[in-house]
């Protein structure tokens, strides 16, 4: 039952936060609302038994995407205040937007309406350490390899010369 | 706890991602539109995870967050990069490439 409840509370700060990111015209508080959905999304992830996720979450996304944005909104010198948001693909890209949800909210209760969640402590830092260096090694390697090669790229693109 | 709560709200994110994906005009909006994106289909796996009872959702989603940060670092870049000698970050404005 608190389970619920706090899934209802973080899901409804996530939602209003969300609106607030796509619609704000001012930039640099659609950056502070990402903040607080990447934040809120934390909490969702623990109610899923996934403790390490949402520590990740908080220490990639919240400690270091959102500012990352930051430095972009400061760097490309966007305008602070006032940002055209008259866009001329307002009423299609609602149309869009209103069209998948309703596709994917009737196939996700069609599909899984009535399954339960039966959360155990499936998610442990262990079981997941277990899982990703046992089976998946390659694949974590890989990842490394990309990460060095976005960071050498992103130096080259930015890099003044 | 229902699974179709945890879906639903992934669907209710990422539409609205798709939204400010298409009608925002900075650049860097875009982006933080794609980063609402990737966070619901994380969601989506660690919902499934636990679902499912295994921890190979947790492992997805942490790839993906590894693969949003390379992602979020390269398109800043190239932002900045675009900024530099177009002086815009407007995207109605970069149309060169239209037919």
């Amino acid at each position: 039952m608190s389970t619920q409840l706090a899934f209802l509370v973080f899901s409804a700060v996530v939602v209003v936060a969300a609106w607030r990111v796509v619609t704000t015209p001012n930039i640099v508080r659609a950056a502070l609302a990402l903040m607080v959905v990447l934040g809120a999304m934390a909490p969702l992830f623990v109610l899923l038994a996934a403790e390490f996720v949402a520590t990740i979450q908080v220490l990639v996304y919240v400690g270091a995407v959102v500012v990352l944005f930051l430095f972009g909104i400061m760097l490309t010198r966007s305008p602070m205040a006032a940002l055209p948001t008259g866009s001329r693909y307002r009423i299609p890209g609602l149309v869009v937007a209103v069209a998948l949800f309703a596709v994917l909210a009737l196939s996700v209760r069609d599909a899984f309406g009535d399954q339960e969640i039966d959360v155990r402590s499936v998610g442990t830092t262990q079981a997941v350490g277990d899982t990703l260096l046992r089976t998946h090694v390659v694949a974590f390697e890989a990842a490394s390899i990309l990460l060095l090669a976005a960071l050498i790229g992103s130096i080259v693109l930015a890099r003044r010369d | 706890m229902q699974l179709a709560q945890y879906l639903t709200l992934a669907a209710i994110l990422f539409s609205l991602g798709v939204y400010g994906v298409l009608t925002r005009r900075n650049a860097v909006m875009v982006l933080m539109a794609v980063e609402l994106m990737l966070n619901a289909v994380n969601l989506n796996f660690l919902a499934f995870g636990a679902f499912r009872d295994t921890t190979v959702g947790q492992v997805f989603a942490l790839f993906v967050i590894a693969i949003a940060a390379a992602e979020v670092g390269v398109g800043l870049a190239i932002v900045m990069l675009v900024h530099r000698n177009r002086h815009t970050v407007d995207l109605d404005e970069l149309d060169e490439m239209r037919g």
